[in-house]
């Protein structure tokens, strides 16, 4: 708790140096593609936001695996906390790759493999947040989610795999590939510069939101004790 | 001048550049204003209990003191 109240604020720094840096070279310091022009700049925030909603989840059903396994209080309070971020991530990874797609493909959307299984994530999300919720006692609510998660891992390397597993209108990885990046470097350094700064947003956050939880069941305790007091 | 008109125009495709960064902007923006409020709720909310029972605690203890 402690160290999480010394780390929060650096976190919010480097967040802001990460974007800004990241944004002034994906808007201005890095050219336009020869073929989709200008729109590639929506890019240096798709990319990122699907990247994290990817991290997100994972680091989300690793934490109700070990809380549902071990019983690790912690772990329940991270992936609880994880969640809401992990769905604004997957809110903002389709609706930027809406806007990108309606002036490159035509369309704002399509039912092909890799957008369909990014919106069953959307919907994992949501479902976990509602099934945590939805019981009186946390810790019911906690276990039923975290398998809800666990299940829903599988659909990771779905979303991942979706481009060459299936023909999609989504092009195929240009990043994380065999024989390296397809990416000029100069297009490379701001989306690596914005997936930092999506990185050590998230961490900020996660921070945040881990410390209000912390609170709010110290809250709790205290009012459960006081409570106890008045009744004896 | 020329030169931001040509930069917000984005090559003709405005409508859907800054419309993109400024929902990133917007979404992340709010998500993290929730969790700050809800941060220092919850911590405002907690030290004012713990005052409370302090000062109970206290005054408890002082009214106990008189009685013996």
């Amino acid at each position: 708790m402690k160290l999480a109240t010394v780390v929060t604020p650096w976190l919010g720094w480097l967040t802001v140096v990460l974007c800004g840096a990241g944004l002034y070279l994906g808007l201005y310091g890095s050219p336009a593609d020869y073929q989709q022009g200008e729109t590639v700049r929506i890019m240096y925030v798709h990319v990122p936001a699907a990247w994290m909603a990817l991290f997100c989840y994972t680091a989300l059903a690793v934490s109700a695996g070990v809380g549902l396994i071990w019983r690790h209080p912690v772990a329940e309070v991270a992936a609880r906390a994880t969640a809401p971020i992990g769905a604004c991530f997957t809110f903002l990874a389709l609706l930027t790759g809406s806007l990108w797609g309606k002036p490159m493909w035509g369309t704002w959307w399509v039912w092909d493999a890799r957008l369909t299984s990014m919106l069953v994530l959307f919907f994992l999300y949501l479902g976990y947040l509602a099934l945590n919720s939805a019981f009186d006692d946390p810790q019911r609510g906690a276990r039923a989610s975290a398998i809800l998660a666990l299940v829903g891992l599988i659909n990771v390397p779905i979303i991942k795999f979706s481009v060459d597993w299936w023909n999609t209108l989504h092009q195929p990885a240009s990043i994380v590939r065999m024989g390296g990046p397809s990416v000029h470097p100069a297009m490379l350094w701001p989306l690596f510069l914005m997936i930092g700064a999506f990185t050590t947003y998230y961490l900020w956050v996660l921070m945040l939101r881990m410390r209000r939880e912390l609170t709010a069941s110290r809250l709790r305790a205290r009012r459960r004790m006081q409570a106890e007091e008045a009744g004896v | 001048m020329d030169e931001i008109g040509k930069f917000l125009e984005m090559g003709g495709y405005a409508g859907f550049v800054w419309p993109s960064y400024a929902a990133v902007l917007a979404v992340l923006a709010v998500l993290l204003w929730l969790s700050l409020r809800g941060l220092r709720a919850a911590e405002g909310e907690l030290s004012r209990l713990e005052g409370d029972a302090g000062g109970a605690r206290r005054g408890g203890g002082h009214e106990g003191a008189s009685e013996t």
